[in-house]
C-alpha cells in the first residue's frame, strides 16, 4: 500500500497538482491513525474538490474560514453574510481594506479569496440565512459557521436537524461551528440528530444577567447602569420619534452625555464614550489571533471530515467540542458534549421539561424570565397550553386578544403540573415545559 | 433642538480601527506593540511564520522584517495565502512582505533575501529587532546562535514547527520576566477584607445596620451585603470568644444565621441583598493571604537584593514585601463588586475601600521613594506604575525564561532539572510529551541530513523515502525517550513504557508522513497561538506560555510543558 501511495504522489508532482504538493503528501499517504480501509490518492483529491461547502458569516471567523478552506483544496464554496464592512472590522477581518468600508462582506471576501487562490469558486449571498429554504441547504456537503449571534446558530441548527431523513444519508449535513470572545473561543462539530446539537449545548453560553429595571430607574451604582438608563429609559422619554442607530455618532454622543450627567448626579465615576459604545452595542472584544485559532480548528475538522485523512471530532460517542482559553497561558479542553435527552430540537419526542415557578408571578414575569434562562433564551415567545392560547405576539389581533393575560398570575391561567408549549419566531421549533408551582 | 448637548470629541480613526483590541490591552499595550520590531526567520513551506505575522500586522505592530532566501515555487501557491501566481520565481520574502503590508498601512515591513547563515554571521545583524520568530527547519548551529543572542540581549525568541497535523513552539524569554497586568478573571479579584476590617469599614457597617430589626422593608432590603456580613460577624464573635468562623462547618452555620435573618414576609418573598450575603460567605470569609506564587516572588534574590540597576518591578515588589511583612496583608486593591444597595450607600462604601487603597498606596510609594534614594537611582518610578502594582499585587506573575532544546547531531539530549517532572507525566493518558520528543527527533534528522554540500536548505524527513525516514525518526525518538527515563531515574512499568514507545512511534510516523509539508489549517491555528503569545510578551500583559506548547491536530488537543 505504502508503495502505491508514494508513487501516486510522485506522479502528481509534475502535473496539474504541483500546486498541491504539500497537501498531497498527506492525502497520498496513509498514516498511523487513518482507517485501514482508507485509500489515499486520486479518489480523495476528487472527493475534496467535489464537496460543496457553505460558510455562514464573513466576519472575523468567516474571513479566516474562507482562506483556510480554499487552501485546504475545497473548490466550491458558498458564503452567506448580511453585513456590510465597518472600520472597526479592519483590525482582524483581513480580506477587507479601508476602501471597502460600507460594501457587503460576503461579496468582498469572496472576490478577494477567488483572486488570491486560483481555481476556487466562491459564491456569495448577501442576506439572511433565514431567506434560504431546505432545498438550498440540501445542496451542501457540510456547513461551517463563524457567527456572533446565538439566534442564527440556533436557527441553522434546527434547520439542519429538520433536514435529516433517515432514508437518505446525504441529508445529514455536518455542522462545524466556531465562536470567539476576546482570548477565548470554541470549535465544535455536530452531526445533526446523531450527536449533541447547538440547542443541547445552549447552557454552555448562558446570557449575562440583565440589570433589573428598578436599579436603572432609581438606584444606579455603576457607570454601566447610567448608560443603560440613558439607552433604555431616557431615549424613550426624550427622543421617542427618532429610531436609535447605535452606529450614528450623534446618537452615541447623546447617550454618553445623558449617562454622564446622571452619573454626576449620583457621584458615580467612570462613564466614558468608549464604555457607552460598548454597553449600547454590546461590543465583544475581538482579535485576529483568537479568530485564527478557532477558524483553523473548524477548518481542520472540515478537512478531515471531507478527506478522512485522519479521525475528526464529532464521530458519535467521541469528542465533539474543543474549548479554548488563551489569556493565562494556553489551555484547551476537548471533550464529548452529550446529547440532551430532553432537547427540543434533536429529540422531537422529548418530554416536557419540568420547570418550578411561582404561581403568584405574572405571565409577563414568566416570559421575561425565558429570555434569561440559559436553556431557552427566547426573546419573543408565544405560549399556549393544550387547551388555550395564553399569549401570542402575532398576528396583531391575537396579540390584542391575549394581551390581558400578561398581567394575570400564572395560577389563574394554568394548573400546577400543566404542560405549556412555547414558540418563538426566531426558531423553527417549540419548547415544552411542565409548570410546577413552588 | 435647543437642548442638544455640546459635541464631544469622538474616537479618533485609529481608536475606531483598533476598538475591539483596545478593550483588551488598552493604550499602553497598543503603544508597546507599535514600538516593536519583529524579525521572522522563515523556512520550509514558510506558512506558519507568515500567518503569525498576519495576526500581528492587523493589530498594528510597528515593524516587521522577513528573512527568507527561498524563491516562490508552484507548491507555495497551494498553501500560502500571501503569494500570487505572478510571483512565481520571485523572492518569497519580498512578495510575502508586500502582501502582508497591504493589511495595515500603519505597519512598516522589510525583507531580507540573503541566506540565513551569512545574514546571521554579520556583526550586529539582530540588533534592530525586539523579538525574533524562527520557523523550523533550521540548522542547529544557527539556532544555537539565536539562542545565545536571546541570552545575551534578553530578546525573546520563538521557535516554531508546523508539520502536517502537528505543531509546536517554544519561547525563550529572559530569565526574569515579571508581569503586573495579568488580567485575572474578574470573579477572582475581589478582596473585601471581611476578616480584617479596618475602622472606617466597621463604622460603615455599624451605621448601615443600626436598628436592622426595626427597619422598614425598603431599608432592610437595601443594606449592602458587605455591611450585613460584617454585622453578623460581630454578632457571631460575641458567642465565639471573639473568633470569626474558622472552618467549613462553622462557615455553613454562620451562613444559616445570615440566611434566617432575611425577611420573607415582604412583597418579593425574599431579599436580594441577603441572597448576595449568603452566596458570599464561603467565598469571602477567608483570611486575605496572598498566593504562594506571590510570596515566592518576595523571596527571590532580585526582590531581596536591590541595586541601582534593578528593574522598577523589583523596587516596587520590595516595597510591597515590606508592606506585607509589616501588616500581614497586601495593599488593598480597592475595588468593590456591584451589589444590591441604594446609590448613595454604595458610593459611600466604594469610597471607604478607595480611601483605604489610596492610604496603602501612599505608604508603598513612600517606601519606593526611600529605596530610590538609598539606591541612588536617577529616574523616579512613576506613581501610576506603583498604583497598578498595588491594585494587582495578588495576581502578579514571574516567568523564569530559559533556553529551549536545540538538538545537535549525535549529541544526547539533556532535560536537567525538568527531567523528573516531565518523565512523571509521560505515562498520563493523552500526554503530548511523546509528540514533543518526536519533534526533537525530527530536528535530529534535520541536523544530520544536509540537503546540499553548502548546508543551505535543510532536508526534512519523509520528502521522498517515507519508510526509511520513519524508521530513522522513530529510532531517534525512542532513544530520546529512553535517555529521558534514565536521566530522571524514573520508574515506569514495562507495559506502560511499551505503550509510551508505541505512541511515540505513531507520532513520529505521522510527522514523517507529512514530508515537511505544512497544512494550511494547522499553520493558521499555530500562527494564531504564536501571535497571541507574541502580543502577551510585547505588551507584558496576560500570562504567556512557559515555555513550550504542542498542538495535536489529529485529536484537536494541546498541552503546555516547561522544558
Ligand atoms: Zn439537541
Amino acid at each position: 500500500m505504502a508503495e502505491v501511495a508514494s508513487s501516486s504522489v510522485l506522479n502528481v508532482l509534475e502535473g496539474p497538482r504541483a500546486k498541491w504538493k504539500y497537501l498531497d503528501n498527506i492525502l497520498g499517504r496513509e498514516g498511523p491513525f487513518t482507517d485501514p480501509e482508507w485509500e489515499p490518492g486520486q479518489p480523495v483529491f476528487e472527493g475534496l474538490e467535489r464537496a460543496k461547502v457553505l460558510v455562514i458569516g464573513a466576519g472575523g471567523l468567516g474571513c479566516e474560514i474562507l482562506k483556510n478552506l480554499a487552501l485546504s483544496g475545497f473548490k466550491d464554496i458558498h458564503v452567506i453574510d448580511m453585513d456590510t464592512i465597518d472600520i472597526s472590522n479592519l483590525n482582524r477581518q483581513f480580506l477587507f481594506r479601508h476602501a471597502d468600508v460600507g460594501k457587503y462582506k460576503a461579496e468582498v471576501a469572496a472576490k478577494f479569496v477567488e483572486k488570491r487562490v486560483k481555481g476556487v469558486k466562491i459564491t456569495p449571498y448577501c442576506g439572511r440565512i433565514q431567506d434560504k429554504d431546505d432545498e438550498y441547504y440540501m445542496q451542501f456537503a457540510m456547513i461551517v459557521c463563524g457567527l456572533d449571534s446565538i439566534e442564527a446558530r440556533r436557527w441553522i441548527n434546527a434547520t439542519l436537524v429538520g433536514l435529516v431523513d433517515e432514508e437518505n444519508p446525504d441529508s445529514m449535513k455536518p455542522l462545524i461551528d466556531g465562536g470567539t470572545e476576546g482570548f477565548k473561543g470554541q470549535a465544535r462539530v455536530i452531526f445533526p440528530t446523531m450527536t449533541s446539537c447547538i440547542e443541547c449545548q445552549l447552557d454552555m453560553h448562558a446570557p449575562r444577567a440583565a440589570v433589573p429595571l428598578c436599579t436603572l430607574a432609581t438606584i444606579p451604582r455603576q457607570p454601566q447602569h447610567c448608560i443603560e438608563w440613558a439607552h433604555i429609559i431616557a431615549w424613550e422619554e426624550e427622543r421617542k420619534d427618532i429610531t436609535l442607530d447605535t452606529d450614528d455618532p450623534e446618537h452615541i454622543t447623546w447617550l454618553y452625555q445623558k449617562a454622564l450627567k446622571r452619573a454626576e448626579e449620583f457621584s458615580i465615576p467612570g462613564v466614558t464614550y468608549s464604555m457607552t459604545q460598548g454597553v449600547v452595542k454590546n461590543i465583544i472584544p475581538a482579535i485576529a489571533s483568537t479568530n485564527a485559532i478557532v477558524a483553523a480548528s473548524c477548518c481542520n475538522e472540515a478537512f478531515k471530515i471531507a478527506t478522512n485523512a485522519n479521525p475528526f471530532l464529532g464521530f458519535p460517542e467521541t469528542e465533539n467540542y474543543m474549548m479554548y482559553t488563551g489569556d493565562e497561558s494556553i489551555y484547551t479542553y476537548t471533550f464529548e458534549h452529550q446529547k440532551k435527552p430532553d432537547c427540543p430540537v434533536c429529540n422531537p419526542n422529548a418530554l416536557a421539561r419540568p420547570l418550578h415557578v411561582d404561581g403568584n408571578s405574572t405571565l409577563q414575569d414568566f416570559l421575561d424570565g425565558l429570555a434569561e434562562r440559559p436553556e431557552s433564551q427566547l426573546k419573543k415567545p408565544a405560549i399556549r397550553t393544550e387547551a388555550k392560547s395564553l399569549y401570542y405576539q402575532f398576528p396583531p389581533s391575537l396579540e390584542e386578544q391575549t394581551r390581558p393575560n400578561l398581567s394575570k398570575k400564572l395560577n389563574e391561567l394554568v394548573e400546577s403540573g400543566e404542560e405549556v408549549a412555547i414558540t418563538d419566531p426566531a426558531f423553527p421549533l417549540q419548547f415544552k415545559y411542565k409548570l410546577i408551582f413552588k | 433642538m435647543a437642548d442638544l448637548p455640546p459635541p464631544v470629541q469622538g474616537p479618533t480613526a485609529k481608536e475606531k480601527k483598533y476598538d475591539r483590541q483596545l478593550r483588551l490591552w488598552g493604550t499602553t499595550g497598543q503603544a508597546a506593540l507599535e514600538n516593536s520590531h519583529i524579525l521572522l526567520i522563515n523556512s520550509g513551506p514558510g506558512v506558519v511564520g507568515l500567518e503569525t505575522l498576519k495576526n500581528l500586522v492587523l493589530p498594528g505592530i510597528g515593524n516587521f522584517t522577513i528573512q527568507d532566501s527561498a524563491v516562490v515555487s508552484e507548491a507555495d501557491l497551494g498553501v500560502n495565502f500571501f503569494l500570487e501566481e505572478e510571483h512565481l520565481g520571485g523572492f518569497r520574502a519580498e512578495r510575502t512582505c508586500a502582501l502582508l503590508k497591504e493589511l495595515n498601512p500603519d505597519v512598516q515591513g522589510n525583507f531580507i533575501t540573503e541566506p540565513i547563515e551569512p545574514f546571521l554571521n554579520k556583526p550586529n545583524a539582530l540588533d534592530p529587532y525586539t523579538l525574533v520568530i524562527v520557523a523550523a527547519p533550521i540548522q542547529p548551529a544557527l539556532l544555537m546562535k539565536l539562542s545565545a543572542h536571546a541570552d545575551a540581549s534578553l530578546i525573546p525568541i520563538f521557535y516554531v514547527h508546523s508539520v502536517g497535523f502537528y505543531s509546536h513552539f517554544s519561547i525563550h524569554l529572559p530569565p526574569t520576566f515579571p508581569i503586573v497586568d495579568t488580567h485575572p478573571d474578574p470573579e477572582t479579584i475581589s478582596d473585601l477584607r471581611l476578616l480584617k476590617p479596618w475602622k472606617e469599614l466597621l463604622d460603615f457597617a455599624t451605621e448601615k445596620t443600626n436598628g436592622l430589626d426595626t427597619m422598614d422593608h425598603e431599608d432592610h432590603g437595601h443594606v449592602p451585603y458587605i455591611a450585613l456580613l460584617l454585622h453578623f460577624l460581630e454578632e457571631w464573635k460575641k458567642g465565639h470568644d471573639g473568633q470569626v468562623p474558622q472552618n467549613y462547618k462553622e462557615k455553613t452555620a454562620f451562613r444559616d444565621i445570615v440566611s434566617k435573618a432575611a425577611r420573607t414576609n415582604n412583597a418579593e418573598g425574599g431579599e436580594e441583598n441577603f441572597d448576595e450575603a449568603v452566596a458570599a460567605v464561603l467565598k469571602s470569609l477567608n483570611p486575605p493571604e496572598p498566593a504562594g506564587s506571590v510570596r515566592d516572588i518576595f523571596k527571590t534574590k532580585e526582590c531581596l537584593a536591590l541595586s541601582a540597576e534593578s528593574a522598577s518591578f523589583w523596587v516596587i515588589a520590595h516595597a510591597i514585601r515590606l508592606f506585607y511583612t509589616k501588616y500581614g496583608v497586601l495593599p488593598l486593591p480597592g475595588s468593590v463588586p456591584d451589589m444590591k444597595a441604594r446609590s448613595a450607600d454604595y458610593i459611600q462604601l466604594q469610597n471607604v475601600y478607595k480611601s483605604k487603597a489610596r492610604k496603602d498606596l501612599a505608604e508603598v510609594v513612600e517606601s519606593v521613594r526611600f529605596l530610590e534614594r538609598s539606591l541612588k537611582r536617577s529616574t523616579p518610578i512613576e506613581e501610576k506604575d506603583v498604583e497598578a502594582f498595588c491594585k494587582n499585587a495578588a495576581h502578579i506573575k514571574l516567568v523564569r525564561g530559559r533556553p529551549f532544546h536545540v538538538v545537535q547531531a549525535s549529541e544526547s539530549l539533556k532535560w536537567g532539572d525538568r527531567a523528573k517532572s516531565i518523565a512523571q507525566t509521560l505515562a498520563f493518558p493523552d500526554s503530548l510529551i511523546p509528540l514533543y520528543i518526536a519533534f526533537l527527533a525530527w530536528d535530529e534528522y534535520v541536523a544530520t541530513h544536509a540537503k546540499d554540500a553548502l548546508g543551505g536548505v535543510p532536508k526534512v524527513p519523509g520528502e521522498t523515502d517515507v519508510e526509511t525516514d520513519t524508521e530513522k525518526v522513530t529510532g531517534v525518538a525512542i532513544k530520546f525517550l529512553n535517555d529521558l527515563v534514565k536521566e530522571a531515574a524514573a520508574h515506569i512499568e514495562e507495559d506502560e513504557l511499551y505503550i509510551i514507545k508505541a505512541q511515540t512511534g505513531e507520532f513520529a510516523q505521522e510527522l514523517v508522513r507529512a514530508g515537511g509539508a505544512e497544512l494550511h489549517n494547522i499553520s493558521a491555528l499555530t500562527g494564531g497561538l504564536v501571535s497571541q503569545e507574541v502580543i502577551k510578551v510585547i505588551t507584558e500583559q496576560y500570562v504567556p506560555v512557559d515555555n513550550t506548547c504542542i498542538f495535536d491536530g489529529v485529536k484537536s488537543r494541546s498541552a503546555v510543558i516547561r522544558v
